[in-house]
């Protein structure tokens, strides 16, 4: 119950892109086509669902105060090697990547075919760094961490999906020179962040 | 030579600002933007990561294969954050604790690796360190406008200082993700508008 309530929670009330910002970058850059915008929204689900329990793992057997007591090493057991968690996770997440595209080109011809385009494009998408950093900053368990890793991937897909669909419609109104493209893209993400925020009235 | 070197400077301050008209970089810009204090730790953070990838990346660029230079930019870049991030905790921890995984984030942020793979990758280290400075500064410039005002309306206060009557309440939008991105979207029209860089689309 608790894990739909956290599923719940990080595709609605917190979501990822409306509410921390975080991916904004391709959010811009790729709504601008809703074939486009599917397609990196399943990807980013995709590999938020591999990367954040993959980091869990690094973070619970490698970098945690006390985590390297497994290897019955007093010496080892007393290191905290929290400091190297960005640049463990960055290097997990892109040869992450990296492995599914490859695995996905031998064995999936098809879903590469759609996929395979966006995903390194998703190496440097700060939702998939910043959903890992927020499982260490929350102190997520490891079936949380999976579950908050598929579904804040579905919060951005969602949202992407969503503002593509909106400005398939922009492209035949009328606006300012100096708002079209950027201007109007930020303002209509505030009002869809205020649409969400309706949300937050959900007691869970 | 030297005007050469201002331009690189100056440019992104206004006319290829990295947030406005590059489109990079957003996702901190408005993160942090809550109140000035953040906003101006986060801008030199990124300010100094910038220009310091920049100059490592310009001085190692012959010695870069082309194929893994992208993981070599990401190493540079993550080691320099780990840095300031460690800077930061030790010496501002209130902050840190608020600014909580955006410092991190800035491994990711579009601006560090876009101006290391765009300029510093084929530039002599001085106009690889002058553009870094500039893009940091750039962004800091936004950044500061956008909380100046979300704090302003937000709070009614600048660095913690209560500026407005105390009878004004306090605009809670502003605070909350909308408001950034309201004040972020009439600040690219403004500077739009001025600048006469538009949009084709």
């Amino acid at each position: 119950m608790d894990l739909l309530n956290l599923a719940i929670k990080s595709v609605f009330i917190e979501n990822i892109l409306l509410s921390t910002f975080l991916g904004m970058c391709s959010f811009l850059a790729i709504s601008r086509r809703i074939e486009a915008a599917t397609g990196l929204g399943m990807a980013v689900i995709f590999v938020q669902t591999i990367t954040v329990p993959a980091n869990w793992l690094i973070k619970h057997f490698f970098l945690e105060p006390g985590a390297l007591a497994w290897t019955g090493v007093p010496a080892l057991a007393a290191l905290d090697l929290s400091f190297l968690s960005f640049i463990c996770f960055i290097a997990v997440i892109a040869s992450l990547v990296q492995l599914v595209e490859m695995v996905m080109d031998r064995f999936f011809p098809a879903l590469y075919q759609t996929l395979g385009i966006f995903l390194p494009l998703i190496t440097v998408n700060c939702a998939i760094l910043g959903g890992s950093l927020f499982m260490m900053e929350r102190n997520y368990a490891f079936s949380q961490s999976v579950v908050f890793g598929a579904s804040s991937g579905g919060g951005w897909a969602l949202a992407i999906t969503a503002m593509a669909a909106i400005r398939k419609k922009l492209r035949y109104s009328n606006i300012p020179p100096g708002l079209k493209g950027l201007g109007i893209t930020m303002i209509l993400t505030g009002l869809m962040a205020m649409a969400f925020m309706c949300f937050s009235g959900i007691s869970l | 030579m030297a005007e050469n070197l201002k331009k690189i400077l100056v440019d992104p301050l206004s006319e290829s600002n990295p947030i406005t008209i590059q489109i990079l970089g957003i996702c901190s810009a408005l993160a942090v933007t809550v109140k000035m204090e953040t906003a101006l730790v986060m801008a030199m953070a990124l300010t100094v990561v910038t220009a310091g990838s920049n100059l490592v990346i310009s001085l190692l660029r012959k010695s870069i294969p082309g194929r893994i230079r992208m993981v070599v930019e990401v190493a540079v870049i993550a080691t320099l954050v780990i840095v300031a991030d460690q800077f930061i905790r030790a010496y501002l921890f209130d902050i840190s604790r608020q600014l909580s995984v955006f410092v991190g984030l800035i491994i990711t942020n579009c601006i560090v690796m876009g101006r290391a793979e765009a300029f510093a990758i084929q530039n002599p280290p001085l106009p690889s360190l002058l553009d870094g400075l500039g893009n940091g500064l750039g962004y800091s410039l936004i950044l500061l406008i956008v909380a100046f005002f979300r704090e302003l309306l937000g709070s009614g206060s600048l660095f913690g200082w209560r500026l407005l009557p105390g009878g004004y309440p306090g605009n809670g939008m502003a605070l909350l993700a909308p408001g950034a991105f309201f004040a972020l979207g009439l600040i690219i029209w403004v500077q739009r508008t001025l600048t006469k860089k538009f949009d084709t689309e």
